[in-house]
């Protein structure tokens, strides 16, 4: 039994602890927004917020990540705020297309702003390249983190 | 225009049939083995009014369109719920749009149509007939693909229109009929019926079960550009909100009471099977099921993913030898060099196109040039693997899947596990990226073999590395080139011969007007699965004759833009292209050392896509900076989910362009995941600038037509900075790039 703190909620699972944390997210939890995509840590469909951070949840194994505070795409928009920005920016720059990545694609472009409010091209370049997008819209994601990022000047804004 | 008589019909044996495209009458008095009690049980539910094939109406005056294609991220859904809530006058906030169910009856009969037949006009008494003839035909192929960026160009222009606009005119006319009014006192507007001289207005709920009763005019009367409301409007995508918040539904997410998984292995050699099995470990392992041994691959069936995956790379297999155990690429390449060789002498050969006397123009010319031209095979690798859901219980084969051929996956699985094809019944999913592959069958058969043999629900995930190594390829292709100049610089002779065609059978023909022209093709067969894969024959046959035709415009010491330019002058949408793409990337305009721009130019599809890119050399290394795209596609219903198309369409092209291959050793697939199949990321990716041109031709698709044209822009560029010429696919085979 590994207990596990997932988007705010402390759930134990059966699953043997070498379990990747993808599939214990995705089969024991039932959150499926979080996505296989190569089993590698290649592609960044699987991406979740450990403790903050962005990682691959396909090479973690659940033990590793016991007591750590982890964020999937489902945790992300709030019940009275509604849509995260960045989830908001993606739907006006209408970014997915298959959609598959874009869970992961958002998880990484989040965990971004949070460090970086105002990214440069490089600072995005940097964020984003372990996220790979098959439809191609890198140049919609890049727009749409920017929008975000310009969203999250205004003074209304309570932050990533 | 084919010109089709009533008797020619008959004679043909066509005419038969009734009322099909737009459908039938729902309401009392029908006879046995209409349709509509069918149609019925399919889709609707509750109280709505099954209007007809196509349009639900509910009582709170949602209006409901049933597209018979699947979406993956190409804006389906969007894009022909449009076109047929334009012409019905319906409410775009009150619409919705459902998936046609993989049944016969949702057949997909209006692209064979289109296909078959383009351009067919056929009096309108004679309509319906011809498209029950294509019914038929597209129910006996199990015809129901999304392909060949045919949705919007066929089903859209030739289907969902059409009965969007019969159906406004049959709520029309029952609405006249209880008013008591004529019907061209009437006007529709969002979902409701007006007559504006009595002031009477009531929703189209109100009208839809008297409408279902009426005969449905097969060539209603069609808006005109200035009428539409939602067409050539940027709609904002109707599946896009789900796939920001984790919550769209693709296969892989597949939940039921009681799931088991399984993973699978396939011998490597295509066409090879399972010689011995050793699972002796897998089956004492945690969680274990089930091992099977189903001749072709082997399947481990486990209470979780992880543990069925652990499993089965434990079992040890080997294989029957086939005769491809020793093919590799090398000799795939050998192969087609004899056979082009031989086709030099006129042997086994086909031609697509012959023009004037290319041979004899060619001897005679002052300056010929030769060049050769190959391209690797590609895997799809669609960010979702293959996967598949399925459940064998009480007779029915339930399976849960994302599907490109929903009915032709669904007849291939019931004849794997010999079952009537109407005990199949498939939930097809959002895709998580199509291209081409999940219009094959492979993977749903295999899953159904497997609940076949259990009596629970299996899901089946294929690793990315079987994924990438099983997949149906994009073939490895050699085009042999020769051109002819005469002594004032004019180009009179261009010979194509080339390997392997498939589709569409006109790609390898050329825009230019060239008087001498010879291209053909010869076959050479091998044991690599083909499959369409985006822009299919398109993907290389635009590399490559957009690239010799680059060569003969420097051995003709002529701009590369303006050479086109003037062996396009009797293509007029060519024209406009071109020059639209020159003038947005500042052609001609100087560029610092180490930076160049390459142009191509691509139809495809009913598309005509023009394309700059500006390529700078950094570090030995291809940089591609910036894609200029001018797109004529006729017109573009969604001009935003267009422009999303081209620049999918220009990445899905240049990641191929710069690192796509795979390659065959010992008869199989030597790459297998992303580390050694490489793809573009957001660091490499190029700003891309689209400009549509709705120059009012024919519609056509969107899909694929901006692929074809990146690969020949970049290399051309390349050539401007290098002066080195690649005559050979993926870019990163060249080594090292020094700036000339």
């Amino acid at each position: 039994m590994v207990g596990l703190q997932v988007n705010g909620q402390i759930r134990e699972v059966t699953a043997a602890p070498d379990t990747p944390l993808l599939w214990v997210i995705r089969d024991d939890l039932g959150l499926y927004g979080t996505k296989f995509g190569c089993g590698a840590g290649l592609c960044g469909a699987c991406t979740v917020h450990v403790d903050g951070a962005p990682l691959r949840s396909c090479q973690l194994r659940v033990a590793d990540v016991e007591g750590k505070q982890i964020q999937t795409i489902e945790a992300l928009a709030s019940p009275t705020a509604g849509l995260h920005p960045v989830q908001r920016a993606w739907i006006a720059e209408q970014v997915p297309q298959c959609g598959y990545c874009q869970s992961g694609q958002i998880m990484s472009a989040v965990a971004l702003l949070r460090t970086t409010p105002d990214p440069s091209d490089a600072d995005i370049d940097t964020a984003m390249q372990g996220n790979i997008c098959r439809c191609g819209m890198y140049g919609r994601i890049r727009k749409a983190i920017k929008r975000a990022a310009a969203e999250s000047d205004k003074p209304a804004f309570g932050g990533f | 225009m084919n010109k089709w008589s009533r008797r020619g019909l008959l004679t043909a044996g066509v005419l038969t049939g009734g009322a099909l495209l737009v459908g039938v009458g729902v309401g009392v008095g029908v006879r046995p083995g209409h349709r509509a009690p069918k149609l019925r049980a399919l889709v609707a539910s509750g109280d709505e009014i099954l209007v007809n094939t196509w349009i639900k109406i509910a009582p709170d005056n949602i209006v409901t369109v049933i597209v018979p294609h699947t979406e993956m991220g190409q804006g389906v859904f969007t894009a022909l719920g449009a076109m047929l809530a334009d012409e019905l006058d319906a409410d775009w906030d009150r619409l919705r749009v459902e998936t046609a169910p993989a049944d016969a009856e949702y057949a997909n009969y209006i692209v064979p149509r289109f296909f078959f037949a383009p351009g067919l006009a056929v009096p309108g008494l004679v309509e319906d007939s011809i498209n029950g003839g294509f019914l038929r035909m597209a129910k006996s192929m199990k015809f129901q693909t999304t392909g060949g960026s045919m949705s919007v160009r066929g089903t859209g222009e030739h289907g969902l229109r059409i009965a969007g606009a019969a159906t406004r005119e049959m709520l029309m006319a029952a609405a006249a009929s209880k008013w008591g009014v004529r019907p061209d006192e009437l006007r529709t507007e969002k979902s409701f019926v007006f007559h504006d001289p009595s002031k009477r207005s009531e929703p189209y709920a109100n009208f839809a079960a008297a409408a279902a009763d009426h005969m449905p005019p097969s060539q209603p009367r069609l808006k005109t550009p200035s009428e539409y409301r939602l067409m050539g409007k940027p709609l904002q995508r109707l599946d896009i909100p789900a796939k920001v918040d984790g919550s769209a539904q693709f296969a892989i997410d597949a939940s039921l009471p009681g799931l088991k998984y399984a993973a699978i292995k396939a011998p490597p050699v295509w066409g090879s099977r399972i010689a011995t099995m050793d699972a002796t470990t897998a089956k004492k392992m945690p969680g274990v099921a089930n091992v099977l041994n189903m001749g072709d691959f082997v399947a481990v069936v486990a209470d979780r993913y992880w543990q069925a995956k652990q499993a089965i790379d434990t079992v040890k297999l080997t294989y029957v030898e086939t005769d491809a155990d020793k093919v590799s690429s090398a000799t795939i390449f050998a192969r087609q060099r004899a056979a082009l060789v031989k086709a030099q002498g006129g042997v086994d050969v086909e031609a697509d196109r012959k023009l004037g006397d290319a041979a004899g123009s060619l001897a005679t010319a002052a300056k010929q040039i030769e060049a050769e031209y190959r391209v690797p095979y590609l895997a799809h690798a669609t960010m979702e693997p293959m996967n598949c859901t399925a459940w064998l219980h009480d007779g029915i084969c339930e399976i849960w899947a994302g599907l490109q051929n929903p009915l032709g996956s669904r007849g291939a699985a019931a004849d794997a596990i010999k079952i009537d094809p109407d005990s199949v019944k498939i939930h097809n999913r959002l895709l998580g990226g199509g291209f081409g592959r999940r219009a094959r069958p492979d993977f749903t058969n295999q899953a159904a073999r497997i609940a076949a043999a259990v009596n629970f629900p299996v899901k089946l995930i294929w690793s990315r590395e079987e994924d990438m190594t099983h997949d149906h390829y994009r073939p490895a292709v050699t085009s042999l080139f020769k051109g002819g100049l005469d002594a004032k610089g004019n180009t009179i002779a261009w010979s194509n011969h080339y390997l392997e065609r498939h589709d569409p059978k006109e790609a390898a023909l050329i825009p230019y007007a060239i008087p001498n022209q010879y291209i053909g093709h010869s076959e050479v067969k091998t044991h690599v699965p083909f499959g369409a894969w985006r822009s299919v024959d398109h993907s290389h046959q635009g590399f490559f004759t957009e690239s010799f035709i680059d060569e003969l415009a420097h051995a003709a010491a002529q701009d590369p833009y303006r050479f086109r330019r003037a062996l396009l002058q009797q293509s007029p949408r060519h024209l406009v292209a071109l020059d639209t793409v020159a003038k947005m990337s500042g052609w001609g305009t100087p560029l610092p050392s180490g930076q160049g721009r390459g142009i191509a130019i691509v139809e495809s599809f009913g598309t005509i896509v023009a394309e700059v890119a500006l390529v700078e050399i950094e570090a030995g290394k291809a940089r591609v900076r910036h894609v200029w795209c001018a797109s004529d596609p006729g017109f573009a219903v969604n001009p935003n989910g267009f422009e999303a198309q081209m620049e999918s369409g220009i990445i899905f092209g240049l990641t191929a362009a710069l690192f796509g291959e795979i390659s065959i050793e010992n008869g199989a697939a030597v790459q297998s995941n992303f580390d050694d199949y490489e793809m573009l990321r957001m660091g490499d990716a190029p700003v891309i600038e689209v400009q549509i041109i709705n120059s009012g031709a024919a519609v056509g698709g969107g899909g694929e037509p901006g692929t074809p044209p990146i690969a020949p822009a970049v290399t051309n560029a390349i050539f401007a900075i290098t002066g080195r010429r690649l005559r050979e696919l993926p870019i990163k085979k060249a080594g090292e790039l020094v700036v000339a």
